[in-house]
């Protein structure tokens, strides 16, 4: 499966990343690249095989429904690039 | 110095028994900061302040005669990806520079609570992804073996800083064998845990299916003293394996008597450097030496490891990383050039174009300014690989492409895990080299990113079938590089890697071995 | 809503489905048609927030009201490192849900990552449930009293768990300045109930959404409270339209965020006629255009268009690696099964058959909240006498919680005090002329019985009280006495009257009985 650069840009918008024109040629090939090495996997049959998405086999973990102290409002908003007195600014997200 | 940089357990032996202070031996390891790191580049911050006040508040607790956790007074370097409350994590990248998390990791808090002496945050590179340090947005880390070539990654900072004696031992995560691998280019010992024997709360995450933190030190009896200190359940990780960690120093002395090594017949083929495999094969005969039997065995499905983890890591990455957008933490691009940059799209798509229709449709296919600030973000505070790697794994979790690339990685692997799984109902630990070869020269792979993701051939699989593996120094190139040996156990069998690389540690000297900086 | 307390009288008249049996939209906006030329299909999706203490993933409080972001920690800030572990009781009580929608229970569960950007989506990914729900394939029955519309079984095509996002606050009048992000709300545990598209009308809606409510509430886990946003709807809505060709579909349109059920009426209803109009125009089908989201606008009372990019419905979900898998059995899922207590449509059926209310008059008790059940109960049991249990309920107590807007919590009169009335006004000691006054006297002074009937100058009247009132009236009224005598016994009721004005105490039946024994001794 070739990737075309519109594939990638189409890829770009989708995870957030402006690439210049330069950047999206050198990530077609190198991304085309990757996947064609990636192809590989397609000569194994695996019909029968159960995806491992979890590399420990582990089930029902859960915690009490308890709760306990959250962070100081200023802790909180301590790292936001944006801010005011209460909350995370961002550009008017009105109709998005 | 000696007794800083042999031997981590024989420093916490001599502050036990009082033949140095922790506040000298932490005196010690930021002189050699001082003294070496401005070529090495290992460290992204050192808390001098901090771990002075923290030796010195273990010094006095000891001298009052109250007690005083497992690693009292005995300094850690961390790898910049674990959070420490109050302190920069950066994760090697732009995006980071200025976060400072809240908490600590839960690694963090036990060895605070271990009163471990924490000197600082060391090199990696961004967001773990690489095996050369080279992608850390702030500068490379060098080999202490030969500075102009690479530590191997990404936890380079932490295998450097072993290496050239700036502190004791360290703390690592592996991905794909980002402890292993700088272990072995850096001629140290770097144990993978099993994955879940280590709480991953606080670490920040690449492929949270695969990341595992452990320890980077000089032999296996440190690693087991600092794996003792580190791992166990953790409540706020629910990856975290509910069984009882094991006092891995008291079992390191047990006997090796008919340990059956696998031998991979896999491993040695193309791309295996001759001085690698002459090394690993001696290190087989010292073990058979030893009494250890060796068995031909075979993973045939670790031939497609690479193809799998560079679908896997990348799908969980491209998740991983979508925090990052510039809106809750770290770094935001600059709004008022943002906008402008908007502005001036939007008169330029209305004056290319002469009809009303097509120019008002060149208008609304530009970013809203939310999405550009997300999209300016991340293209400024990401670097090239976390960028290629963030793609790559868009792409193959999008739609259409799922079952091809993401489900068809997760099948194989099970295949994976299943050859594992065969192969140790033969043998007990399987054998073989850490890497297809010693350090290469910084830049050397720059270009070429997949002969970069081939270099982990040997390390991918184990962090696939989320079984433990050590990487240990086994000899040396005629250059004076170090190479390493891997040794893999099934998993939740720390103990019988740690065992074996001790034994093997007390008939030879590879692992005493230090470079030359002077 | 405003009609947690209402009395079925009072829901909004409704231009009934023109033709019986036809399953035309009974939508008010088209009266003007005798049978609407299509057949309306409606969808459901009901996002509820479940009644924990603490979030879905952290240990933060779910608890609404609090300042902005002083209910956030690392986990749900998605600050690097933080990671989530499932809270327990969200799951159970997302599992009695989906047992008393009658879902099936598969034995393994996972959670999967739904991946977009949002400023009050902090991950960049909302944890929720893919390909393998929690639950799937079940059903609630809707019925009519009012027989609107038949009793149908609406199927459930999924009921999932999953964490919500947080608030994006917008001054308008601002313009263009920044958006205002809330976090307290990201990772409150949500219960995503999926309907198949078996609704046929607003009306059925509305039903579908209220019995839905009820058994949330009864369940115990979800206060259901949609001004806080605990409750939230969006419906996908289509046409099916006879043409000589064939009946074709129209484009499915998913209508966002409509905040009170009598919204979604009329957001329904609107969209019914809107996408006629639109197909007349266009004659576009389902398939022809990608699905549409329309916003609700409450003032206007119109549907609009919201602005929606192609790639991002592209959610590029996977399995969350974060998060373990939930696996169950058979003996859990009885077990859970078992301990759900009686349901709302069960509770109807007994009180139909057991308490031989008509179906009317269930339906008004059992659509309150299971205490008013309970307390219909208790008055029925204790007066051994389920009718005039339920009419004393359905209207003396229920006109006075929805006078003064009580819960039935709240309300003064225990059950135990309004059957020590009945059993009064049964054996004479209470008027039962006087009840209703007394009743009243009892809420509004939060009095028991004695102290009302004092208030209110009520005393009881004893036997001889009665007979020497008797024997005085009967000797003022000689010419009564003898009317009685010849074989008018009904002039008797004269002497009712007369002896209400003396004494108003008296049990008029008691007063009738005296004279006549009188009259028949002299
Ligand atoms: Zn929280």
């Amino acid at each position: 499966m070739a990737l075309s650069r519109a594939d990638v840009e189409k890829v770009s918008l989708l995870a957030r990343l402006q690439l210049g024109p330069a950047e999206l040629d050198r990530l077609t090939g190198e991304l085309g690249r990757i996947v064609d090495f990636v192809e590989q996997l397609s000569e194994l049959e695996t019909r029968e095989i159960a995806p491992l998405a979890h590399a420990l086999d582990v089930a029902n973990v859960f915690a009490d429904d308890v709760v306990k102290p959250s962070l100081p409002r200023d802790e909180a908003l301590a790292n936001a690039p944006k801010r005011d007195d209460e909350c995370y600014r961002v550009p008017a997200v009105l109709g998005e | 110095m000696g007794s800083v940089s042999t031997s981590a357990t024989r420093l916490r032996d001599d502050l036990a028994a009082g033949r140095i202070s922790s506040v000298e031996a932490t005196r010690a390891c930021l002189d050699r900061i001082h003294q070496v790191d401005g070529r090495v580049q290992a460290f992204l911050r050192v808390d001098a302040e901090g771990a002075m006040a923290a030796a010195a508040d273990v010094d006095r607790r000891r001298s009052q005669g109250l007690p005083v956790g497992l690693l009292a007074g005995v300094p850690i370097a961390l790898k910049d990806i674990l959070c420490t409350r109050g302190q920069p994590t950066t994760c090697g990248s732009k995006m980071l520079e200025r976060f400072v998390p809240p908490y600590d990791a839960t690694v963090v808090r036990k060895l605070r609570e271990a009163d471990a002496v924490i000197l600082g945050k060391v090199n990696l590179d961004e967001f773990a992804m690489g095996g050369s340090t080279e992608n850390s947005a702030y500068f490379p880390t060098r080999n202490p073996w030969d500075l102009e070539r690479v530590p191997g990654g990404s936890s380079g900072g932490s295998a450097a800083c072993v290496a050239a004696e700036m502190a004791p031992w360290s703390i690592g995560t592996d991905t794909g064998g980002s402890i292993r691998q700088p272990a072995a280019l850096c001629g140290i010992t770097g144990l993978k845990p099993t994955y879940g024997r280590v709480s991953r709360f606080g670490l920040v995450a690449f492929a949270s299916s695969l990341d595992q933190a452990g320890p980077m030190t000089h032999s296996a009896e440190d690693a087991a003293l600092l794996l003792e200190a580190i791992a166990g359940h953790d409540p706020l990780d629910a990856t975290s394996a509910d069984v009882p960690a094991p006092r891995y120093t008291a079992e390191l002395d047990k006997p090796l008597d008919g340990l059956r090594l696998g031998l991979v017949r896999d491993h040695y083929g193309a791309g295996l450097s001759s001085e690698v495999e002459a090394a690993v094969r001696e290190a087989v005969r010292i073990f058979e030496s030893l009494g250890a039997r060796t068995v031909d065995i075979s993973l045939p499905h670790s031939k497609y490891g690479i193809a799998t983890y560079y679908v896997i890591a990348p799908c969980e990455a491209s998740s991983n990383l979508a925090r990052y957008d510039g809106v809750h933490f770290g770094y935001r691009t600059d709004e008022p050039s943002m906008l402008a940059e908007l502005e001036a799209e939007r008169r330029a798509a209305l004056a290319s174009s002469g009809d009303s229709a097509r120019a008002e449709a060149a208008v609304a296919a530009i970013d809203s300014p939310l999405v550009r600030l997300y999209r300016r973000t991340r293209a400024e505070g990401f670097g090239p690989e976390v960028k290629r790697r963030v793609m790559l794994g868009t792409y193959a979790l999008s739609a259409g492409y799922y079952d091809a690339y993401y489900l068809k990685a997760l099948k194989v692997r099970r295949l994976i895990r299943n050859d594992y799984d065969a192969a140790f109902e033969n043998v007990d630990l399987i054998i073989g080299p850490t890497t297809p070869a010693a350090a290469y020269r910084l830049g050397e792979k720059a270009n070429d990113p997949l002969a970069m993701y081939l270099e982990d051939l040997y390390t991918v699989t184990a962090n696939l079938a989320g079984v433990p593996g050590i990487s240990i120094p086994c000899g040396s190139t005629a250059a004076g590089l170090p190479i390493g040996l891997q040794l893999q156990a099934p998993a939740f069998q720390e103990s019988r890697l740690l065992r074996a690389a001790h034994r093997f540690q007390r008939v030879t000297d590879w692992h005493l071995r230090r470079p030359d900086l002077s | 809503m405003s009609d947690k307390v209402s009395n079925p009288t009072s829901t909004p008249t409704h231009t009934p489905a023109s033709n019986a049996g036809s399953d035309a939209a009974g939508n008010s906006a088209s009266n003007s048609a005798s049978t609407a030329p299509y057949e309306l299909v409606i969808g459901l999706e009901v996002h509820v927030q479940l009644a924990t203490q603490s979030k879905l993933f952290c240990r933060c409080s779910t608890r609404f009201g609090a300042e902005p972001n002083t209910q956030t920690c690392p986990v749900c800030i998605g600050l690097p490192g933080a990671l989530p572990v499932m809270n327990r009781e969200a799951y159970q009580l997302a599992l009695r849900t989906a047992l008393a929608l009658h879902c099936e229970i598969p034995a393994f569960t996972k959670w999967d990552r739904k991946n977009y950007y949002y400023p009050d989506l902090p991950k960049g990914y909302q944890i929720s449930q893919f390909d393998l729900p929690m639950s799937r394939n079940g059903w609630l029955e809707i019925r009519d009293p009012k027989g609107e519309f038949a009793p149908k079984r609406v199927r459930i095509t999924r009921a999932h768990l999953e964490e919500d996002a947080g608030k994006s606050m917008h001054d308008e009048v601002a313009g263009r300045a920044d958006s205002r992000i809330d976090l307290n709300r990201t990772g409150t545990p949500l219960l995503e109930i999926v309907s198949e598209p078996d609704l046929r009308s607003p009306r059925e809606a509305k039903a579908y959404l209220t019995e839905l409510r009820l058994l949330l509430v009864y369940l115990g886990v979800s206060d259901c409270n949609m001004q806080e946003g605990s409750l939230r709807v969006d419906a996908n809505v289509n046409l099916h339209i006879a043409t000589p060709e064939g009946t074709i579909a129209t484009p499915i349109v998913e209508v966002k965020n409509v905040n009170s059920f009598r919204a979604v009426e009329r957001a329904l209803a609107f969209e019914a006629e809107r996408q006629y109009e639109a197909w007349l125009e266009t004659g576009q089908r389902k398939g022809d255009v990608p699905k549409q989201t329309r916003g609700w606008d409450d003032q206007r009372q119109i549907t609009y268009g919201q602005r929606h990019k192609e790639e991002s419905s592209d959610y590029r979900y996977f399995p969350d690696p974060d998060l373990a898998p939930v696996t169950i059995t058979v003996e859990q899922v009885e077990r859970i099964r078992a301990g759900l207590g009686e349901l709302p449509a069960a509770t109807r059926t007994r009180l139909e058959s057991d308490y031989q209310l008509p179906a009317y008059d269930a339906d008004v008790i059992v659509n309150q909240e299971s205490a008013f059940v309970a307390y219909y109960l208790a008055v029925a049991d204790g007066c051994g006498d389920g009718k005039q249990a339920a009419n004393w309920l359905t209207q003396e107590v229920l006109r006075l919680m929805n006078e003064r807007n009580w819960t039935i919590g709240q309300f003064p009169v225990p059950a135990s005090g309004l059957v020590e009335l009945l059993a009064a006004v049964k054996s004479g000691k209470a008027p039962a002329t006087r009840a209703k006054e007394l009743f009243g006297a009892m809420v509004d002074g939060s009095l028991a019985l004695d102290a009302a009937m004092e208030r209110l100058g009520i005393a009881a009247v004893s036997s001889s009280e009665i007979e020497s009132l008797c024997r005085q009236l009967l000797a003022d009224n000689p010419r009564i006495v003898a009317d009685v005598k010849s074989g008018k016994a009904q002039a008797a009721a004269s002497l009712i009257g007369q002896a209400k004005k003396r004494n108003p105490n008296v049990n008029p039946n008691d007063v009738r009985a005296t004279c006549l024994k009188l009259i028949e001794q002299m």
